[in-house]
């Protein structure tokens, strides 16, 4: 029915008859409206799926206000066709006229929407977009239909692919072409070859999704489509050991930055601090802040809030260090039992001031855009919220390093730790550096925070979850050795990302665990253990 | 101290004995730890049902006044706390619990100190107390529907399924139980994957992928999802960032409600699926009237309402008639009027309560929408009735709950016609 109207629609535009054309369209589009306003699904889906075949000048917006559930039925029924209208903000418009309309609002109610009918809306708007411009929108279009691959598609298709200039377009049309023929039941033994053929080229999961069905039972099609199945497994494969290196880098550089923090205040200054998670939590909440403080007055900015946050919550978490150090635990050092108990009251006083300060449920830190979806290298999905991760972490560590080694604070905290009484005598004064080197681990706890809560949950518990993991690598990595913590949090994470496929997350985890503790028993000081006399007393 | 303990021993029938002064009622939800996220909420509604009842003018002329504990999050606490609110704060009624661990922690308490307790969340099933009243769904109010509606057309006639969970019980034997109605169905085992992840777990990119490339079959796949609160929003973000669209593969969530959404952008779940017996969005004047009454009470025009608030607002209602028609708060008596009480629930039907202390609910799928709400695409026509026992696990097929005479058994075996009794 629906390539029948295609058709006759082609046969009189070749003829030119501009009035007929009208004509024709106008009775197919109240076929269309009368779906739209149905209250099934499939009849709302089919309508879309012609509408995007029939085109014309009424049909992209109507498809547009669809997608973003502006479209609107009249509920009296009666009328033919039914009254169709697209909302923008508080007007209307005939959506079959483009005129203004006022109808009141109490009678409309919205075009059915589920899974079914956005599914059509994507291919619509694919096919609404073949006559674009842009040779990007082309292209797009041309996934859209592939991702569809919806037999009713062809004709338009091959008009595309005839007019086509771009040879990049060109190819994916034919692509999409490949897909749809293989979606059409009475297309010819040699066709789905073909089409085969220009889909093993293709390659890819989507891809084996659609070449996966004609794979059962006998004959040529089925051997060609085992064939491409194969060629194409072989492919991913490969690609999917370069992809679990990404997860583990990615799983690692978090580990790293949560762990860091705790290299400076475990590691070098020995203090077990169960508070840590928290303020790698404060750090997370000190993004939300800043991002509701910056839509609120400079929305302008808003894109780039994330990095005004990352030194609010350096400073936020840093100078909450320093006070605690100050506060807390200056009196108890050398005395690692009462630390740890006294840590992790705080730490639930911490969570808890949380609570009571922003409410038990989460809050909501969102990703610009730069940062959300992915780019794909090959058979590679690089994720570009963990790319940025990945890439801040190593800043962090080069600026920590350099901290360390290049800047006078760096060479008095690592006087102090190496020999406090050496260094107390040759005039510094070891308390406030004690307090800034906590103050420098709780702000990198607090960089921590700001590149969590772009992937996990920013809510009071949110430290509970990274404090664990934290010390595992530090301890892993050798206790005082950055190297080490580095080392320590990007193998554990390859490791756990190459055993989740096969041993599942929870057993995943254990076996990690367990082979830590192995490790540990072997060698107490870690992967790369700090030497010296500072050390052995 | 010993004449306290020794009074603490003694009151409780002085308490229930006593006809005047406020009815106790306990309310038994963490406020910290990591389930405060969703069971403060709770506590607020019931405070808020609390306070409206009381500017009715109460229960039998008598005020009620709300007893509130926190059980934060720790299962052992739970039966410590339950155990406080029936022996030394006397209380009447307990209305209390989300995870199904926090209520098989407190089971033995309630059973043994013989109180009430309304639980209003979903859960596995496998469970027929005589002091718990199950105001959530039951599996097949909730997690049988959602499949059936994945492999209707409108739900894009799934063929492959992946059950995701969160490692604990309601996952596991719900999952348990899908596994054997899709079998039932015609669905090959290896066409369904099952996949369990921590609490809390927040690293999903190796799970999200292996969900992708099981759907790269050419059969449609939907996922079905257990996994529990905070879990989510990581899960949907990869999700997203993996570019799996809801009309790819819709992944279907028992444990994703208005509450779990606010914390979120929703643009990208548009279309991802919900399985619930009440949305915030149901347009009927119950709903708007108790909507309107939250926000006053919270004093927020933001804060949501879930299916477990409105589980609470049916189960209240329902023991305030019961105590109004039996004319007392004494345990035995409320138990045995509690069965056959009906109350309107807030989406336009009636809830009833069964001899298995189960509701009837009507059954709503919803599709999130990007305002952070769900728009109900499918419904059953009646509200269905809670069963307890799976029909689709052997070992419980033929059991039933009916806490009415003559049975009065929790778990009776309609074949042999005998009660397991406590410990089968």
């Amino acid at each position: 029915m629906r390539r029948r109207i295609l058709a006759v629609r082609l046969l009189l535009a070749c003829l030119v008859l501009a009035p007929a054309i009208a004509r024709a369209a106008d009775a197919s589009i109240s076929d269309v409206a009368a779906g739209l306003a149905s209250p099934a699904y499939d009849d709302v889906a089919t309508a879309v799926e012609r509408l995007g075949v029939l085109g014309g000048p009424r049909a992209a917006p109507i498809v547009e206000a669809l997608r973003h559930r502006d479209l609107f039925a009249r509920s009296e029924a009666g009328q033919v066709p039914p009254p169709l209208f697209i909302r923008s903000g508080q007007s209307y418009t005939d959506a079959l006229t483009g005129q203004s309309a006022t109808p009141d609002p109490a009678t409309l109610r919205p075009v059915r929407m589920n899974n079914r009918v956005r599914g059509a809306v994507a291919s619509a708007e694919g096919m609404l977009q073949l006559a674009s411009p842009d040779p990007g929108s082309r292209s797009l279009a041309a996934d859209a239909i592939f991702a569809a691959h919806d037999a009713s598609a062809l004709p338009a298709l091959d008009r595309a692919i005839a007019g086509e200039q771009d040879p990049r377009v060109r190819t994916r049309l034919r692509q999409a072409r490949a897909s749809c023929l293989l979606a059409e039941p009475t297309a010819t033994t040699q066709d789905k070859l073909a089409a085969i053929a220009t889909l093993k080229q293709r390659g890819g999961l989507d891809t084996l999704a659609q070449v996966g069905g004609l794979a059962v039972g006998e004959g040529p099609v089925a051997k060609a489509a085992r064939n491409a199945i194969a060629a194409i497994d072989l492919n991913l494969r490969l690609w999917s050991f370069a992809q679990s290196i990404f997860y583990g880098l990615s799983l690692g550089s978090v580990l790293l930055l949560a762990a860091m923090g705790l290299a400076i205040t475990f590691g070098v200054m020995g203090v077990i601090n169960m508070a840590h998670g928290e303020l790698v939590m404060i750090g997370a909440y000190a993004t939300y802040v800043v991002q509701q403080q910056v839509a609120a007055h400079l929305p302008a900015l808003a894109p780039v809030g994330i990095l005004i946050a990352i030194p609010a919550a350096f400073a936020v978490s840093g100078g909450l260090g320093i006070l605690i150090e100050r506060s807390l635990i200056r009196f108890l050092y050398g005395r690692p039992l009462e630390t740890l108990l006294a840590t992790w009251g705080l730490s639930l006083i911490l969570q808890q001031a949380t609570r009571s300060l922003f409410g038990p449920t989460n809050v909501g830190v969102s990703s610009p855009a730069w940062m959300s979806g992915a780019i794909l290298i090959g058979g590679l999905t690089i994720t570009l919220n963990r790319l940025a991760i990945i890439v801040f972490s190593g800043l962090v560590m080069a600026a920590l390093m350099a901290t360390l080694r290049a800047t006078p604070l760096g060479l008095r905290m690592r006087a102090v730790t190496q020999n406090r009484r050496m260094a107390a005598s040759m005039g510094i004064r070891t308390p406030w550096i004690d307090a800034l080197t906590f103050g420098l681990g709780s702000g990198v706890a607090g960089l921590a925070g700001v590149a969590v809560s772009q992937i996990d949950n920013v809510s009071p518990n949110l430290g509970q979850a990274y404090i664990i993991d934290s010390f595992m690598v530090v301890v892993f990595g050798g206790v005082g050795n950055l190297w080490g913590t580095l080392v320590g949090a990007l193998s554990l994470g390859v490791l756990n990302k190459f055993l989740e496929p096969f041993a599942g997350a929870v057993l995943g985890k254990i076996v990690v665990l367990i082979a830590i503790i192995a490790f540990i028993q072997r060698r107490p000081r870690g992967l790369f253990p700090v030497r010296g006399r500072a050390v052995e007393t | 101290m010993l004449s306290a303990a020794a009074l603490g021993l003694a009151s409780p029938r002085r308490a229930r004995a006593a006809p005047s002064g406020p009815i106790r009622i306990g309310i038994l939800h963490s406020l910290s730890g990591t389930m405060a996220i969703s069971e403060s909420t709770l506590k607020d509604v019931m405070l808020m049902l609390i306070a409206e009842q009381n500017a009715k003018g109460g229960v039998l002329g008598r005020k009620l006044e709300p007893v509130v504990v926190d059980p934060a999050s720790n299962w052992p606490l739970f039966a410590e706390k339950a155990r406080e609110l029936i022996s030394v704060d006397h209380v009447d009624v307990t209305f209390g619990c989300w995870t199904s661990v926090s209520r098989k922690s407190v089971l033995p308490v309630f059973e043994e100190l013989n109180g009430i307790l309304f639980y209003p969340v979903q859960y596995e099933g496998q469970e027929c107390s005589r002091n718990v009243f199950y105001t959530g769904a039951a599996p097949n109010q909730q997690a049988i529907p959602a499949v059936d509606y994945l492999m209707s057309a409108d739900g894009g006639g799934a063929k492959r399924f992946v059950l995701a969970g969160t490692d604990y019980v309601y996952p596991r034997t719900t999952n348990q139980i899908l596994a054997a109605y899709l079998a039932t169905k015609g669905v090959a085992p290896g066409d369904v994957m099952i996949n369990y992840t921590p609490f809390g777990q927040s690293d999903w990119q190796n799970i999200v992928a292996g969900i992708k490339s099981f759907g790269s079959s050419g059969m449609k796949t939907a996922v079905v999802s257990t996994i529990n609160g905070d879990a989510n929003v990581p899960f949907y973000k990869e999700l997203a960032n993996q570019g799996i669209k809801s009309t790819d593969i819709p992944v279907m969530a028992f444990s994703v409600g208005e509450e779990e959404l606010a914390g979120m952008n929703t643009a990208p779940l548009v279309g991802n699926l919900a399985a619930w017996n009440y949305f915030e969005s149901i347009d009927t004047p119950a709903n708007k009237a108790f909507i309107a009454s939250w926000h006053k009470f919270t004093n927020n025009p933001k804060r949501v309402t879930n299916d477990p608030m409105e589980a609470h607002y049916i189960g209240f209602n329902m023991w305030v008639q019961a105590v109004e028609r039996a004319k007392t708060t004494d345990v035995d008596t409320i138990i045995n009027t509690m069965v056959g009480i009906t109350q309107p629930n807030l989406t336009g039907s009636v809830a009833t309560m069964l001899p298995n202390h189960h509701l009837t609910k009507p059954v709503l799928i919803g599709e999130i929408q990007d305002d952070g709400q769900f728009n109900t695409v499918w419904q059953t026509p009646t509200p269905v009735a809670g069963k307890a026992w799976s029909p689709y696990i052997a070992s419980t097929k033929n059991l039933i709950g009916d806490w009415q005479k003559p049975i009065e058994c929790g778990n009776y075996d309609v074949v042999t016609k005998t009660c397991l009794g406590r410990h089968a």
